[in-house]
């Protein structure tokens, strides 16, 4: 046993070591979560970057961006079916190696106490904007019951905030080896409960990667078409 | 998932109102096997002694579930409490701030986890672990068991026969045999005499590498005997094999599934410090059965139980080729982490350095710390560009390790993981800043061990520059020199 508190990395279980000198001061009511090494390993999301998606103007090609768009989303807003469904994307980390690892662990192997890593960030998000609804992006009954939990949600419980459910997923998540195309012309991927108020509603929804933005913009539309004001997103990377 | 308790059997059941998570049912009863049962042959195979979560099983939950039914399948706590506090039944972790919680879509409930094996498959408090119950696999033996045509040398042959009588008891073992003295051909004998009487056998050892190398050396000696080899994502996951080469982490899949287990290197990480991995080689064997413990360069503790009589043991104190091991010689070089700050070395380490290059032999010069080695790099690739430096969590280790052998470079830095494992025919060896609490005696051991490793090259000088000599490298020098004595004393050295 030890009679002083150590605190463990989360990610790589190295004993914290307590921040010396002034910094200590600002950062002692805030709980030892990752060590420093870890913590460099994250990259955040800094610079211009496109307004709906997030995507960093920074790596991409002239010829891909337009005006203030990227490529995908200049795209998407230019197809009637899809226009302004979705009012934006904010991703907090950039998906780097170290991050997919992380997000491996915690997704696919199951460890649910990595969602702490990612409190403070979405803290930091909700002090700018404040939406009505809380909606972590569901995943279909099979998938929930294999991994035990969704770490959308997981998040959002650690950060002691409170999930609302309207969307069930009626189409299973095995999408990923499908092209653009296809996965646009699903017809439902989504269910809304009518049970929930969503009209006039501010709605947030939350999900950990945004790879292409299908599923965040469909079930924006969905929401949308429900009545819903307005739906923004938040990934934890991109 | 939750289990109902009906007529004394366990029914899986989603009805939170009657059902409970299995960690919080008392006794899990096991129904009596019912020897009309036409049972599943590929789940035997799959199954014994293995324990296994239902995610690993390819088969449907009511097959498993009657298996059970029939005693046939048995059903576990994946964490059992103990004084009301949780233990991890496959990795036997009880320490509090290795286990979350989380809200459990399969319980319903807030379900407690195990971080520590994580990587095996989430065990949890609604968790089963599943095992066999039935007959074990027959395993038929062909005529020939040991192909194997070598000749043991006189210290190999009486360790060999000291793994036969310990196979053959169900004792335990420690052979410590000196680096080079060929301690994989002492096993055969004693795999043999098990696999004769239809033992199970397991050879564990830390390292992915070690798995690899020795895979083709045991099936080349045992050619007709289904050998698995097993680590971390192959193939051979799901083999029954009467033979079975494994990293020490896969243990933790098998319950008293060994009547032999052999562990390597049980003085090298992570063994050492992973309780867990010590849990999972007590769990892998049979309540009966033998153990069998290889290493260079025991632990005090072990070393002190061998000289008090408390441990079976065995030495093979001289290498192969009948040569002693070389003695390091111990050079004082000051302050030289001071001289590195200002991109220098002691002269005494320089001069050591460029005699090696000038005489064209190849060297490893082992460093404590990675900052240090690449601080040192720079100024040693004046003298010879080629030099190379190499660490754990270097991408290109393996090319590296791979050029040296072909002699593309004369030098190679690294830190102490090359300690062990690698052989290199023709080298000298140095550390700089043997000192370093991370040199402890083993490490030293194992360091020096690299030298005069071939018979066509059986001396090579081994250096400790130190600022400072330790309590570690004496031990270590008179470990060495200990084991050396002892050779002439058997006859197993030529001088
Ligand atoms: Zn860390
Ligand atoms: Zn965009
Ligand atoms: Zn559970
Ligand atoms: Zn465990």
């Amino acid at each position: 046993m030890n009679l002083f508190h150590q605190a463990q990395c989360l990610i790589c279980h190295e004993i914290i070591q307590p921040l010396m000198g002034w910094r200590a001061i600002f950062s002692e009511e805030k709980e030892l979560i990752i060590c420093p090494t870890c913590e460099g390993k994250f990259e955040k999301i800094q610079g211009e970057k496109c307004r709906i998606c997030s995507r960093l103007f920074q790596f991409l090609d002239e010829r891909f961006r337009h005006g203030d768009l990227c490529h995908d989303c200049e795209r998407w807003e230019k197809d009637p079916e899809w226009k302004g469904y979705l009012d934006s994307n904010h991703s907090i980390f950039i998906y780097n190696d170290f991050f997919k690892e992380v997000m491996a662990k915690f997704k696919y192997r199951g460890d649910y106490v990595l969602a702490k890593i990612f409190v403070q960030s979405i803290k930091e998000f909700l002090w700018k904007t404040t939406p009505d609804l809380l909606v972590p992006i569901p995943l279909s009954n099979e998938r929930l019951y294999e991994r035990g939990f969704n770490q959308a949600e997981a998040v959002l419980i650690e950060s002691g905030l409170t999930p609302t459910i309207p969307l069930t997923r009626i189409h299973s998540e095995k999408q990923s080896k499908k092209s653009r195309l296809e996965r646009i012309h699903i017809p439902q991927v989504f269910q809304v409960d009518h049970q929930i108020e969503i009209i006039g509603k501010n709605i947030l929804l939350l999900d950990d990667i945004y790879t292409t933005g299908s599923t965040l913009r469909h079930a924006a539309k969905l929401l949308k078409e429900s009545g819903a004001e307005r739906v923004q997103s938040l990934t934890l990377a991109r | 998932m939750r289990f109902l308790l009906k007529d004394n059997i366990l029914i899986p059941e989603k009805n939170k109102e009657y059902a409970l998570p299995i960690s919080q049912i008392q006794t899990i009863p096991q129904p009596s096997l019912n020897p009309n049962f036409p049972y599943n042959p590929d789940l035997q195979l799959l199954l014994s002694g293995k324990q296994l979560l239902l995610d690993d099983l390819p088969f449907p939950l009511d097959e498993i579930q009657t298996h059970y039914e029939n005693g046939y399948i048995t059903y576990r706590k994946g964490i059992e409490y103990s004084r009301n506090k949780p233990v991890c039944s496959r990795c036997g972790n009880k320490t509090e701030n290795w286990f979350g919680q989380f809200p459990c879509s399969r319980c319903g409930e807030i379900c407690l986890y195990c971080r520590k094996c994580l990587m095996m498959g989430r065990i949890s408090a609604c968790t089963p672990l599943i095992g066999w119950n039935g007959p074990t696999p027959e395993h038929h033996l062909p005529n020939r068991i040991l192909e194997w045509k070598g000749q043991l040398s006189l210290g190999q042959q009486s360790a060999s026969n000291r793994v036969v009588e310990t196979v053959n008891n169900m004792k335990e073992l420690l052979v410590w045999a000196v680096c080079g003295a060929g301690k994989t051909e002492v096993l055969f004998a004693g795999i043999e005499s098990a696999l004769v009487a239809k033992k199970r056998v397991c050879i564990a050892t830390p390292r992915t590498d070690v798995v690899l190398e020795l895979t083709p050396r045991l099936k080349a000696a045992f050619p007709e005997i289904n050998v698995a080899s097993l680590y971390g994502g192959s193939e051979d996951r799901h083999l029954y094999a009467p033979l079975t080469i494994a990293t020490t982490h896969q243990l933790l899949r098998f319950y008293q599934a060994f009547d032999t287990v052999i562990l390597d290197e049980v003085d090298a990480f992570p063994y050492t410090v992973e309780e867990s991995l010590q849990y999972a080689a007590a769990q892998a064997r049979k309540p009966e059965s033998a153990m069998i413990y290889l290493t260079a360069t025991p632990n005090e503790k072990w070393q002190r139980e061998c000289r008090t009589g408390k441990r079976a043991f065995t030495t093979i104190p001289a290498r192969f080729h009948r040569y002693p091991l070389p003695v390091p010689h111990f050079n004082w070089c000051g302050n030289w982490q001071k001289e590195l700050k200002k991109d220098k070395l002691p002269a005494n380490i320089l001069n050591w350095i460029k005699a090696r290059l000038e005489n064209n032999k190849q060297a490893l010069l082992f460093f404590p710390h990675i900052r240090l080695m690449e601080k040192a790099l720079p100024g040693l690739r004046k003298l010879a560009p080629d030099i190379e430096a190499v660490h754990a969590e270097d991408p290109d280790r393996k090319e590296k390790v791979q050029k040296m052998r072909n002699k593309d470079i004369p030098l190679l830095l690294t830190t102490t993981i090359l300690e062990r494992g690698v052989t290199f025919p023709n080298i000298d060896v140095a550390v700089i800043g043997a000192e370093d609490d991370i040199f402890t005696e083993c490490a030293l051991v194992q360091i020096a061990g690299r030298a005069g490793r071939s018979k066509d090259f059986p001396r090579g000088i081994v250096t400790f520059f130190h600022y400072g000599k330790t309590e570690a490298m004496l031990k270590a020098r008179k470990q060495i020199i200990g084991m050396n004595q002892e050779g002439v004393r058997k006859g197993l050295i030529d001088e």
